[in-house]
């Protein structure tokens, strides 16, 4: 039994919440609490199927193939692969991507228990949720090009309607009609690559066109349309403008999800510039290599974004918005980190060409490292802050920053888990963003100065910024019409509470995610061969 | 020019009219079709790749001619075309209700979140 769940848990970890979301609505006719209990088990279920899957995978870290209706993944010979069937590749990178994945929904739904009751709506609420939650699962471990693009779109049909899911809301709507109006021309553009390579390579397969690409003139707008498409989709400034509105507007069990799906698109860049472009980044036959272009790219606009995203949270006074404007700050900081890593591609360690082993790692590898430790704490500390965020909502009715005020009397643990939060989001040790962070401006300081001055001072702004909104809304005198506030279900409590231990664990022992998760994750993303190899080799 | 290039001239011609009707345009449904023609064009390019002068479809054992036409951009394009009409649903739903709070469908007049 356990020998088949471990070998078919690549598609079970995709199949269950499918499964799940289209049971929801039947088992919601049972009654609320059952329901509320069943999804919270498919979640579960979704989470140990990854765990199991993570357990099977990293003692050895070789890419593992599933391949959807059995046989050989490759039909053609190693020189000229032809792997035409549907399958998933699951390679350090997505292990990490998936567990984060995993995570977040499973907080969602038990936030949502208390967040959500007795509003009408529930049962098409949670059968979204699990079919968002799918489709970010598949983006995650799909190893095709085709299915990618089906499953983001899965994801952001699914997202969208979750957006708008208060729809006597107008703001949420339109939030919702932005947000679908980027994805859909995000996915179509994506469409639009995929067809550019499967018009060259004949292949769908990303290991394939990875083994075959030649860098021309196609590929090169493959490239560009493909970075622009998913860095939209991650919400990198200039088009950040969906991702306040989007998380602002959304219940904030919903906006914790769409964290995770913003950073399953980011995923799907780092994929598309390590693996499918991994063999022509250092391409030296042209004036000026690959990863220095793209990287030099990011980088502007990493720091475009976090100034944006920084002098923006500063002016608002809505609570969520505020939050989600520091989120694309953050997503700026994991992109500051690729960039640097892509600069420093060349350096990022230092083989001994007899024994095999490291002898040193170059400050690449450190950016890369900081980049992805940071995806997960990216992750956890905005996802922490919205789910406070929706607390102080659900208790108050009331998102003004102004209007708030001396919540803390009333509310003890959402105020340590908000100080909790905001520590972590601006660096502070001894929570988890410090250690990523850390990595961060050592490894821009050696790219250029000026970035890492700029990434500490704009860490510190978050900080100041965070700090007015604890001073307004958790402090100071009581307000009369807020006498009567009191503490979020427990459920709310307990969620945040999951997401509060992980913070402060990762923030204590860093050594240990690093080692053993996100090391993993920068070799398969450095050795793109690895991964080509386990698809192009034979079965 | 060669008439095979056609086609490729109408999958530009579509994706820009469709980029510039989402861009520049102050109605929502106007925005919507812009989405719809890109999403035509992107069809259209996929379909083109896939097809050979004088070929047939792939599903006959005794075929008069060896041409085939590749069936892969084929189901990627239905594929394609059902996730469309299922975001072009949603599309509309939401142009809906937007309609039904402003009451109006130009950009201009629906008030911006500004909070």
């Amino acid at each position: 039994m356990i020998d088949f769940l471990i070998e078919h848990s690549p598609a079970l970890i995709v199949a269950v919440p499918l499964l799940g979301a289209f049971l929801t609505p039947l088992i919601g006719k049972i009654n609320d609490k059952v329901r509320n209990i069943f999804v919270i088990l498919i979640t579960l279920l979704t989470t140990s199927l990854i765990l199991l899957m993570l357990n099977n995978f990293l003692p050895d870290a070789t890419p593992i193939t599933y391949v959807f209706g059995g046989g050989p993944a490759n039909v053609g010979t190693s020189d000229a692969p032809y792997a035409i069937r549907i399958l998933f590749e699951i390679d350090g990178m997505n292990a990490f991507m998936a567990l984060i994945a995993g995570l977040l929904p499973l907080i969602a739904v038990i936030y949502s228990w208390g967040f959500l009751k007795d509003q009408t709506g529930q049962d098409k609420f949670y059968t979204l949720l699990l079919l968002m939650t799918a489709g970010m699962l598949g983006m995650i471990l799909t190893g095709d090009l085709f299915n990618f693009f089906v499953f983001l779109e899965i994801t952001s049909i699914a997202s969208c309607a979750l957006i708008a899911y208060r729809t006597d809301n107008k703001f949420s709507i339109q939030a919702g009609f932005k947000y679908i109006v980027i994805s859909a021309i995000g996915a179509l553009f994506l469409l639009f690559s995929v067809a550019i390579f499967y018009g060259q390579y004949d292949a769908l397969n990303m290991a394939v066109i990875a083994n075959n690409i030649k860098y021309g003139f196609l590929d090169k707008i493959a490239l560009v349309i493909l970075i622009a498409a998913l860095a939209m989709k991650a919400g990198l400034a200039p088009m950040h403008m969906w991702i306040p509105d989007a998380y602002g507007r959304s219940p904030a069990s919903v906006a914790i999800v769409l964290v995770g799906t913003t950073l399953a698109s980011l995923y799907g860049g780092l994929r598309v510039i390590f693996t499918i472009y991994g063999k022509t980044l250092l391409d030296m036959g042209s004036t000026i290599s690959p990863n220095i272009i793209i990287g030099f790219l990011l980088i502007a606009l990493s720091i475009l974004a976090i100034f944006v995203g920084v002098f923006l949270a500063l002016k608002r006074s809505d609570f969520k918005k505020m939050i989600a404007y520091v989120a694309v700050a953050e997503i700026g900081y994991i992109f500051l980190a690729i960039g640097a890593a892509l600069i420093r591609y060349d350096a990022l360690k230092t083989v001994d060409s007899f024994t095999g082993e490291v002898i040193s790692y170059g400050s690449g590898f450190y950016a890369l490292q900081g980049g992805i430790l940071h995806i997960l704490n990216d992750a956890l500390d905005i996802g922490l802050l919205l789910l406070v965020a929706g607390a102080v909502y659900f208790a108050t009715k009331e998102t003004s920053i102004n209007k708030l005020g001396g919540l803390a009397r009333n509310m003890k643990y959402t105020t340590i888990f908000f100080l909790i939060g905001f520590l972590a989001v601006s660096g502070m040790p001894p929570m988890n963003g410090f250690a990523s962070k850390l990595l961060i401006y050592q490894s821009t300081y050696e790219v250029s100065p000026i970035l890492g001055i700029i990434a500490i001072l704009c860490s510190i702004m978050i900080l100041a910024a965070f700090i007015k909104v604890f001073q307004s809304v958790f402090l100071g005198p009581e307000i009369p019409s807020l006498k009567n506030v009191r503490e979020v279900p427990k459920s709310m409590l307990f969620a945040m509470g999951i997401i509060a231990c992980i913070i402060i664990f990762i923030g204590l022992f860093p050594d240990f995610i690093i080692e053993n998760l996100v090391t993993p994750a920068v070799d398969a993303l450095h050795n793109s061969a690895g991964y080509i190899s386990a698809i192009t080799g034979g079965a | 020019m060669d008439v095979f290039y056609v086609p490729y001239l109408a999958v530009a011609a579509l994706v820009l009219v469709g980029l510039y009707a989402v861009i520049f345009k102050r109605n929502l449904i106007k925005i919507v079709i812009g989405i719809t023609l890109i999403e035509s064009g992107v069809n259209l390019f996929l379909i083109t790749l896939g097809y050979k002068e004088g070929s047939i479809a792939p599903i006959y054992t005794a075929s008069p001619s060896s041409i085939m036409s590749m069936p892969v951009p084929q189901a990627l394009t239905l594929t394609s075309i059902v996730i469309g009409v299922a975001v072009l649903a949603l599309m509309l739903t939401l142009v809906i209700h937007i309609y039904r709070h402003y009451g109006t469908l130009d950009v201009r007049k629906i008030k911006e979140d500004e909070e």
